[in-house]
């Protein structure tokens, strides 16, 4: 057996690719939730609809973000199979009484990688699927270079080449946009009330996942130090377990909010 | 007095301080290719036979290993706390070899055998070194070098330490030198096997016959040697500070199959145990003797003292240790400070609801260590409950975990109120006698560590029964074993369809039915306490004629009852915790008849032994050196027959004194 | 009858590796709450014993907290419900008059029961044996003193060192992982000059030996260290992990 395969299919091995693909999904979604944070912008999703062009067409990102759905798959599969053998190691006979002095969420990383799973497929469903393959209509915005006023309607125009077409009028006053309104879709998907519970409920499990998945991807490369530890914590705690969960689950309220005044 | 011939020590001739290293050089010696085709089984995993068994494995000796326990990290050297003696002088207070050869023989009250005590002492410092660089943690100065603490019966630093679990470090250490040896395929190990007998061929020992502890069944195991390095017999007092399953079994066999058992009736008290708190109690907790270092131990001056200890104002406390023994304090011996315990509360002036026990108390060392320490930070006018605090927080430091362990026993703060002792049953110094390559009267059969009677005389010194398992075990077994194997090298190995194995399991198969089918009333653990009961009553702390003679009537009265009442729960072909103590009890009623014997006929005070007899005015010990310095090795003649055969002990280098701690 | 506690105690009863267990229950009276929770057992045995019935297997030898033998999961708790505290030093005063208390076997795949309370540990000998130790024959030593050891490293050593092999963390552990166990070993001896020369071996040997039996994988819940009896910290298996993979990235093998 070579070192590699040796490494990978021991125990430690098999963490530390949980926890590698773990903090690289972190990343993402540092990336992702500030790049969606535009959709709280007064801008008629302006920003956002650029925003998602650029995402879906720059290459470099889009070689990144094949890796990314390779690494969620990666990560999910690896983590069920250790969910499997885990439970196997336990043995036939489970305990009549258990009281087990961990943290829920650190004894359900299985189930709570599960909905999340089941969440990132109902989600890519419904934004990248749509985006990509589905019919979605374009908007067009006219940004006036001088005041900066931002005002926009539907395109009904002929369609254009790709995602999104940019030009500046011949007074050199007007910027025009004209873009795929993923903008719209959102706003669309959130009015049901359902969709958005399934989100915010699946950004609790996001939540949970990561209050103990953030610190625990450290230890198991093997980063505990007393001096450093509290800052990990901190982060895992109030920046992935907390902030970035509620500024997501914050997207779907908002628009539902938003729905109901129009 | 002349030793009697069927007792020959082989003692080296020459000087006593190069007795061991001329006797190493010329030992005959085995060639690493026959040392392969030689079998040796080890009994006992703990440091004697750990280390044993992994450094005759790393000699190329073929190893057999047993242990009742599950696994043999768990053999009882573990508990041991408070450390191992070593003649280093690393703290340059003037310790040597004689030093520590000295104190060791003074300690045990000169019945101990000189030229073994003068190598342990000469092996000591190698000890340390070998479990230094096999990953023992002990204890280190800010340096980094090892630190070093004092101990009872000594006026010299030299007992290294890992906390309050140096036995703990220790054994685990030559564990893992056995598990290695295990893993290179080196050693054959067998857990949960018991040993029941010694199998004879042509007068030499060639084997055993072992239980699996799981399985019931029993088997034959050949071996051109056998090591019985199976600890102590303390629990024939049933309550001891030894682990539930420490026994006499292998040793006793070992006996019966014509090894001599030596000085049987040398039983140490240890001073510093957690009183018993009622009936149901099972086994005793000892309380690490480093904690006599800083703490006190005293007794109210006036009898039937209810008052808390802190309401007893100083000068009605009587610190009896420190009054009796100026020079040595509250480190005075084992057995002198056992005994003065004793004799405080059966004058009355015990304390606790029993009344059996003592203070040991703390106080004084906060305060000595709380100044220490506002010294040492620069504090000015510290409040005294500011040095009680940082006094209490050094203490807690050095012996924290043995605070803890008080309180999780007793349910009482030792931090806030003084703690409460009172001796227990802790050690043997007596076992099986060997000469002076360890061997047994029986060809090839040899006992190490606790199991034999060599090193400690009458009594033991503090961290002083680590250092003789590991010198028996590390650097001298490996050596003198060769001046019998040597002669063996022709022998094969035998059959273990052999006629004497058959013979042997027979016996041993027709006892454990016989125990099982009694189907009396009585648990083997009813049987277990009554003895405890006889021996420490007639044969403990103080011992007289008139006690002794009826114990021995009651234990064979009791051996008796035993065989014909016994209710033994369960199956033969199973694991059966209740045969397994049975088999046991009977072993230790056997032996208790022999140490009351022993008792009886060693009409002197010595050591752990105290004949109420013959004491001095002030109640001390009173030994006959004229008449009893010798080491009583008994010959199983028959059931309840004995022969006594002495060894006279001659002492060329120390000037033998009246023991003095004054 | 010492004491006038009152108790129902659930017992798993097991013949042999080859059958089938199940709970039984027994009623125990005039307890006192000086006893240990093993000589709660003790009585119990005695009345089985008295009524003629099979009595309650467990394993237990020193009874001071040290050997690592006694091993009950006491109300779904392994050593049941104080910290830092084995079975044997458990008290009876931890628990109330009118109790039920249920007491079950270690449960791993690595630790079959052999019988009612008692499991073969046997694994974690064989993981030592993989490499838990440092090649030093009788003999080959220099002096003690010839290498310093910074007290700080010396101390962490100790405290790693602590470990008695009982097997309350595989218990605790959802996964009946062995990492805390292992590591404890590893980390003792990389934490000290005298473990450098096998520091990569070591690391290797042990972690494919402690898969090899079946243990599970580590979910850092901590449930381990937090039941562990000698506080063995969660630290070490970082550490593990650590000299595990330097040892598989940074070795020629």
């Amino acid at each position: 057996m070579s070192w590699v395969t040796q490494t990978f299919s021991s125990s430690l091995g098999r963490k530390l690719i949980m926890s590698l693909t773990g903090l690289f999904l972190c990343t993402f979604l540092v990336v992702h939730v500030s790049g969606n944070l535009q959709l709280f912008n007064h801008d008629e999703g302006y920003g956002f609809n650029k925003y998602a062009a650029f995402m879906s067409t720059f290459t470099p990102i889009r070689v990144v973000s094949y890796g990314l759905y390779a690494f969620i798959l990666w990560h999910a599969v690896q983590g069920l199979w250790l969910a499997k053998d885990n439970r196997k190691a336990r043995g036939a006979q489970r305990y009549v009484v258990v009281h087990n002095q961990s943290t829920w969420a650190s004894r359900n990383m299985a189930l709570l990688g599960t909905m999340l799973l089941l969440y990132i497929v109902v989600h890519m469903h419904d934004f990248w699927y749509v985006y990509h393959y589905g019919d979605v209509p374009y908007r067009q915005y006219e940004e006036s270079l001088v005041t900066g006023e931002i005002s926009s309607t539907p395109y009904t125009g002929q369609p254009i080449k790709g995602r999104l077409e940019e030009y500046v009028r011949e007074d050199s006053q007007t910027r025009v946009t004209i873009v795929k309104d993923l903008y719209k879709e959102t706003t669309v998907a959130f009015s049901n009330p359902l969709l958005v519970l399934f989100y915010v409920l699946g950004m609790a499990a996001l939540a949970y996942h990561l209050v103990h998945g953030f610190w625990s991807a450290f230890q198991t490369l093997g980063w505990n130090h007393p001096k450093y530890n509290p800052l990990i914590r901190f982060l895992g705690v109030w920046v992935f377990g907390i902030g970035i969960p509620l500024a997501f689950a914050a997207m779907p309220i908002y628009f539902y909010i938003k729905s109901l005044g129009a | 007095m002349a030793t009697s011939p069927k007792l020959d020590a082989k003692i080296p001739d020459g000087p006593l301080e190069t007795k061991w290293t001329k006797y190493r050089s010329t030992v005959p010696l085995v060639n690493p290719a026959n040392k392969r085709s030689l079998e040796i089984i080890v009994i006992g995993t703990g440091l004697a036979g750990a280390s044993a068994a992994a450094t005759l494995a790393e000699l190329g000796y073929k190893v057999k290993a047993f242990c009742f326990q599950d696994s043999p990290r768990r053999a009882h050297s573990i508990a041991a706390q408070g450390g191992i003696n070593a003649a280093k002088n690393y703290q340059n207070d003037g310790d040597s070899v004689y030093r520590l050869f000295y104190d060791t023989i003074k300690g045990g009250d000169y019945r101990a055998r000189e030229s073994n005590v003068y190598r342990l002492a000469e092996v000591s410092g190698n000890i340390i070194d070998q479990c230094v660089a096999a990953g023992v943690p002990f204890a280190r100065e800010y340096g980094g070098l090892l630190s070093n603490r004092s101990f009872g019966g000594t006026q010299v630093q030299r007992t290294f330490y890992a906390a309050g679990q140096t036995g703990q470090q220790l054994l685990l250490g030559a564990y893992s030198g056995l598990q290695r040896q295990v893993g290179a395929g080196n050693i054959a190990m067998y857990t949960r096997h018991e040993m029941l007998d010694v199998v004879m061929i042509d007068g030499k020992c060639r084997g055993i016959i072992a239980r699996n502890l799981i399985t019931g069944e029993l088997e034959r195991h050949f071996g051109h040697a056998v090591l019985i390095c199976s600890g102590g017999y303390g629990n024939v007092f049933y309550l001891s500070t030894n682990a539930m399953g420490s026994n006499v079994t292998a040793a006793w066999k070992a006996h019966k199959k014509g090894a001599f058992f030596g000085n049987p009736c040398f039983t140490q008290i240890h001073p510093t145990c957690i009183p018993v708190s009622g009936d149901h109690q099972s086994k005793l907790t000892l309380m690490s003797e480093s904690l006599r270092n800083d703490g006190r131990i005293w007794v109210p001056k006036k009898k039937d003292d209810n008052r808390p200890a802190d309401q007893i104002p100083e000068d009605e406390r009587d610190y009896y240790l420190e009054r009796r023994y100026p020079a040595f304090g509250n480190l005075v011996p084992r057995d002198i400070a056992s005994r003065a315990a004793k004799e405080r509360c059966d004058a009355g002036y015990g304390v606790g609801t029993s009344k059996m026990a003592v203070y040991l108390d703390y106080y004084a060392a906060y305060e000595r260590y709380g100044k220490g320490e506002v010294n040492k930070r620069g504090i000015h006018n510290a409040s005294a409950d500011q040095i009680l605090q940082l006094g209490k927080a050094v203490v807690k430091e050095k012996y924290g975990n043995l605070f803890d362990m008080y309180k999780q026993i007793t349910g009482e703060d030792p931090y806030q109120v003084p703690m409460r002792i009172y001796p227990a049953v802790h050690y043997t110094m007596g076992g099986l006698w060997v000469d002076y390559n360890l061997m047994t009267t029986v060809p090839g059969l040899y006992a190490l560590g606790e199991a034999n009677f060599s090193d400690h005389g009458a009594n033991r010194l503090g961290a002083s029964a680590l250092m003789q398992g590991l010198a028996d075990g590390y650097f001298v077994i490996p050596y003198t074993i060769g001046a019998y194997l040597a002669s063996e090298i022709r022998t094969k190995a035998i059959s273990t369809d052999h006629p004497a194995f058959v013979q042997a399991e027979k016996e041993v198969n027709d006892r454990i039915t016989k125990l099982i089918s009694i189907k009396g009333t009585k648990s083997p653990e009813a049987y277990h306490k009554e003895l405890g009961k006889i021996m420490w009553d007639k044969c403990g702390m103080a011992r007289n004629e008139q006690g002794l003679k009826e114990a021995i009537q009651e234990i064979r009265a009791l051996k008796k009852e035993f065989w014909s009442n016994v209710k033994v729960m369960g199956d033969v072909d199973e694991f059966n915790p209740e045969l397994d103590k049975a088999n046991r009890v009977a072993d230790f009623i056997e032996l208790g008849e022999l140490m009351c014997m022993d008792a009886l006929d060693r009409n002197e005070s010595c050591g752990g032994h105290f004949r109420e007899e013959y004491q001095t005015e002030e109640g001390e010990a009173k030994r006959d050196d004229e008449n009893y310095m010798y080491v009583s090795a008994w010959e199983y003649q028959g059931e309840s027959q004995w022969e006594l055969h002495k060894e006279e002990l001659n002492y060329e280098n120390i000037k033998i004194a009246q023991r003095s701690y004054k | 009858m010492e004491g006038n506690m009152n108790l129902t105690l659930q017992v798993w009863r097991q013949k042999n590796s080859r059958t089938e267990g199940r709970m039984e229950t027994y009623q125990l009276s005039g307890i006192s709450e000086d006893m240990s929770f093993l000589e709660m057992f003790d009585v119990l045995n005695e009345q089985l014993v008295h009524e003629g019935k099979d009595p309650v297997s467990f394993d237990h030898d020193c009874r001071e907290g040290i050997c690592g033998a006694c091993s009950m999961y006491i109300n779904g708790r392994p050593h049941g419900p104080l910290q830092g505290v084995t079975t044997c030093q458990l008290h009876m005063r931890s628990f109330k008059d009118g109790d039920t208390i249920v007491v079950e076997p270690w449960r791993a795949q690595a630790f079959p029961v052999i019988k009612d309370l008692v499991t073969d540990r046997a694994a974690f000998d064989r993981i030592i044996s993989a490499g838990g130790y440092i090649s030093v024959n009788t003999g080959n030593a220099q002096d003690a003193n010839a290498i310093p050891v910074a007290k700080e490293n010396a101390d962490a050593s100790f405290m790693a060192a602590a470990c008695i092999g009982c097997g309350a963390c595989v218990a605790a552990c959802k996964n009946a992982s062995a990492m805390l166990f292992t590591s404890a070993k590893i980390s003792q001896l990389a934490l000290l000059p005298q473990g450098e020369a096998e520091r990569t071996a070591r690391a290797k040997k042990m972690v494919a030996q402690m898969d090899e039996e079946g243990f599970g994988a580590c979910t850092n819940t901590g449930a381990c260290a937090a039941e562990c009896p000698k506080g063995i910290s969660m630290e070490n298996i970082a550490r593990m992990n650590r000299e595990f993979f330097v040892a598989e990235i940074g070795t020629k093998d």
